[in-house]
């Protein structure tokens, strides 16, 4: 059976590897001091997408990304890794959404998208670490979700199988297609960009980069439909003004803080016995360092 | 993210050589597999960021997969149970990257599924393997086979075989026999041809490299009675066909992920390869080039995580209050790594680019007559590639021997102890300077080029070459140094006695290697634009005149007379 497989993904700041000037003095991320990567999590999901292309042939992998015209950057990975093609959300009124905006935005562009089998995602984004978006958008489009996802088990008969990776063990799940199913950084790595994929795809553009191109590189991709990316804006799904960007976000950031742990104040304990060590487990446990 | 290509500058630098263009525009017969193949490149500069690009997939696979996995590989080993190899999971996990990557077949025609890339590229991912695991760098590595099969094998058997290598099949080449190791024309294993004109292989090959592949290349005899060279012909074994057994593996020092395996034939089906007798004499002689090539990117690589190691352990160790990098006693030991590294690098992708021009020629001569231009060049880049091979081989592995020996010493007790990568890096160096050839036989087979100039014209081209200012005064001290060199030459070659070429052969070609490696630093130094390499030139200009000089007082001092001394 061939599926329509959409991948959730975003693109966002390395937080995994900070300097000192990953923040502003206002608290909010430096982008501009961090690389824009792929959402680690969301590799995790496209890794089971392909798997699923690969056991059920014919079928097509997109991915659907929200955020600024160079986020066509993670749908070119995605495609050099197995994905078939791509769709960035961009629209200027989409910007300074919180996740219920972000989500609203998402499941009207897969309404949009239309007939599809499963959605993947990352559990969540190491930009926001909410977690909240793939589960929002399930509840907006109505279907089923299995969240924290470690492994696709099977797909078959209109019914996918999970295994969940839980806090104290895995649990395994079935829900009936279409649904949601949110990918941990636990499950199997996103396979490495394939060479021959590389070379047949690096001209993949969105609308917006093709303009910057020259003609004759302009024609390379008019006579390939497999390297036109897509680039939706908020009117073309439809969004409601009011539910997209600022005005459609509840939360407001009240202040930010920066917080530096420092070691205050040090204690010494000396000896070597039994007294000793007791007196530094009291210790610890007077400070509730354990117990 | 680590990357082992884009954190390694110089490797792009190697790949910008002007003479990439010609091999390029040859390569891809002015990019006439546009139209075909939506993978293939419509220009030079198409071809050449299709390179950066899938280096970059190296790099990036080699760094995040392969060296992380390269301890536990090294520890867990493979294993042998009924007939047949289990890798340890680690380089399974490595074989599964590469295959996903498409990193299989990257120098063969777009039409067996190949990525058709020249030589030189493909080296160089072959420089990086061995970087992150050397044991796996042998693994990888050995799709070079599909070369042989490429230009050796019919029609018929390119299509079936090739594209099951493009597809990450592994290969192994059955050469050695207990009574065959550097005397390959004792091979002894026994190919039989029946009536209907199909062959069998019977017998047993010793200290086969990945002797569980799927496909083998196979040393025989074919023809009844003979007893030398002329005798052997190669064969392809298919696996799927089955008939050979891997008897044991070996319990090795190094290299450990890679099985090295005894393997014996019962009527093994085998198909032959090309014409009958030319096994030994044209085609493993062509097989042994292109793996001896690999080995010296192998080596680079080696000397490349030896100085690396040794560099960052220098500068984090401190003793008497500051880091020992500071000690000129610890700086001096660097920099002289740092320069063997940069000099075998230097020669690695000359040699590569040598190989290429004559490879792609010959590939040429398939499908045209060459016009006579085109067959000079073709004449003089083999004989180029005929002679930097063996010393690219030969040195290279001698370089890296001794940085990964600099390496522990430079860690000093922790060294010695299994906490660091160091001390598997010095076990995994120690087999470069012995297979495909130790280096004893690279000497014999460069030692002929010291003798009809095939060196010397060499030097004489890269004298003529744009350098630096800065570098300039060691471009006028090389020519003196090519004067002491051609003397000892002169020298040997009026005494004339075999013996005593053969005693001093291994001084010449060392003398030559100096002055060609410090000749190729400071031209690519220059045009480069490279301050690292600059240095490195330097460093190496002044070890390579003390040696030069050493040889050149040797040779003179020590007479046919003296050698009795020497027999044992």
């Amino acid at each position: 059976m061939s599926l329509n497989i959409i991948v959730l993904a975003k693109q966002v700041p390395d937080t995994r590897n900070v300097g000192k000037d990953a923040m502003k003095e206002d608290g909010t991320i430096n982008r501009a001091a961090l690389p824009a990567i792929f959402n680690p999590e969301d590799l995790n999901a496209l890794e089971q997408a392909i798997r699923l292309k690969e056991a059920n042939p014919g079928s097509k992998i997109t991915i659907l990304t929200m955020g600024l015209p160079r986020a066509s950057e993670v749908i070119r990975e995605a495609i050099f890794r197995g994905a078939d093609s791509g769709i960035v959300l961009t629209d200027r009124t989409l910007g300074g959404a919180d996740t219920l905006a972000t989500s609203y935005s998402l499941a009207q562009a897969v309404k949009k998208f239309g007939n599809y089998d499963i959605i993947l995602g990352g559990r969540q984004a190491i930009d926001g670490d909410t977690a909240q978006v793939g589960p929002q958008i399930a509840e907006k489009l109505g279907i089923p979700q299995v969240t924290y996802a470690e492994e696709i088990l099977d797909l078959s008969n209109g019914t996918v199988t999970v295994k969940r990776r839980l806090e104290n063990g895995v649990e395994t799940v079935k829900a009936p297609l279409p649904c949601v199913v949110t990918v941990t950084g636990t499950a199997d790595e996103c396979r490495p960009r394939n060479a021959k994929r590389v070379m047949r795809f690096k001209r993949a553009v969105s609308p917006s980069e093709k303009a910057k191109l020259s003609e004759a590189e302009q024609a390379i991709v008019d006579a390939r439909p497999d390297l036109q990316l897509q680039e939706w804006s908020a009117a073309y799904v439809d969004a409601d003004p009011e539910q997209i960007g600022l005005p459609g976000s509840p939360t407001k950031v009240k202040a930010i803080e920066n917080v530096v742990f420092t070691a205050k104040e040090n204690l010494r304990l000396e000896g070597n016995d039994d007294q000793a060590l007791e007196d530094l487990i009291k210790e610890l446990i007077a400070n509730h360092t354990i117990g | 993210m680590a990357n082992f290509y884009t954190d390694n500058p110089d490797l792009r630098l190697h790949l910008s050589h002007p003479l990439m263009k010609k091999i390029v525009e040859l390569k891809e017969r002015n990019f006439s597999d546009a139209k075909e193949f939506d993978y293939a490149p419509i220009d030079f500069n198409d071809a050449m960021d299709n390179y950066d690009r899938v280096l970059e997939i190296v790099g990036d696979m080699c760094a995040n997969t392969v060296a992380p996995n390269a301890e536990s590989v090294d520890h867990d080993g493979p294993v042998c149970e009924g007939g047949r190899v289990t890798y340890a999971e680690g380089t399974q996990k490595n074989l599964d990257a590469c295959r996903k990557a498409g990193l299989m077949g990257m120098s063969m025609p777009r039409r067996f599924g190949g990525l058709n890339f020249p030589i030189t590229p493909y080296i160089m991912a072959a420089d990086i393997v061995s970087r992150a695991d050397t044991g796996f760098e042998n693994l990888w590595g050995l799709q070079d086979c599909a070369e042989t099969i490429y230009e050796f094998a019919d029609e018929d058997q390119r299509a079936r075989y090739i594209p099951r290598v493009c597809a990450g099949e592994t290969m192994s080449m059955d050469l050695t026999e207990p009574d065959a190791g550097s005397d390959l024309q004792s091979v002894m294993l026994k190919a039989t041809q029946k009536e209907d004109g199909t062959w069998v292989l019977n017998g047993v090959k010793r200290f086969i490299t990945n002797g569980d592949a799927d496909i083998h290349l196979v040393l025989a005899r074919s023809e009844d009675g003979t007893k030398d060279g002329r005798g052997l012909s190669m064969f392809i074994y298919d696996k799927r066909n089955g008939g050979v057994n891997v008897r044991r593996i070996e319990n090795k020092m190094g290299i450990k992920g890679s099985p090295t395996c005894e393997l014996t034939y019962k009527n093994a089906k085998a198909e032959l390869v090309g014409s009958r007798r030319m096994g030994l004499i044209k085609y493993v002689m062509a097989l042994m080039n292109g793996a001896r090539l690999g080995i010296a990117a192998q080596s680079v690589g080696v000397s490349e995580i030896a100085y690396r190691e040794a560099l960052q352990y220098a500068k984090e160790r401190q003793q008497f209050g500051k880091a020992i990098i500071e000690f000129p006693a610890v700086y001096e030991m660097l920099s002289v790594m740092k320069a063997k590294l940069d000099a075998s690098r230097c020669l690695l992708y000359e040699t590569a680019r040598y190989v290429d021009l004559y490879k792609v020629y010959e590939d040429i001569e398939k499908e045209r007559k060459l016009t006579p231009e085109e067959k000079a060049e073709l004449k003089l880049y083999r004989k180029y590639a005929d002679a930097c091979t063996p010393l690219a081989k030969g040195l290279t592995s001698e370089y890296c021997n001794q940085n990964a020996y600099d390496c522990i010493q430079i860690h000093g007790g922790s060294g010695f102890m299994k906490d660091y990568a160091c001390e598997r890096v010095y076990r995994d160096a120690r087999i470069t300077s012995i297979y495909e050839g130790t280096t004893q036989l690279q000497v014999v087979a460069a030692i002929r080029h010291v003798t009809t100039g095939t060196y010397r014209a060499l030097m004489d081209l890269y004298a003529q070459m744009e350098v630096s200012a800065e570098l300039a005064p060691i471009a006028a001290e090389l020519k003196a140094m090519v004067e002491v060199y051609q003397k000892a030459v002169d020298h040997v070659l009026e005494v004339n006695d075999p013996a005593y070429t053969d005693f001093m052969a291994r001084r010449l070609v060392e003398m030559a290697g100096n002055i060609v490696m410090s000749y190729l630093l400071i031209t690519d130094a220059s045009r480069y634009n490279s301050e690292s390499m600059a240095k490195s030139a330097k460093v190496y200009f002044n070890m390579a005149q003390a040696e030069v000089t050493k040889h050149a007082d040797f040779i003179n001092r020590i007479s046919v007379a003296d050698i009795a001394a020497y027999q044992q």
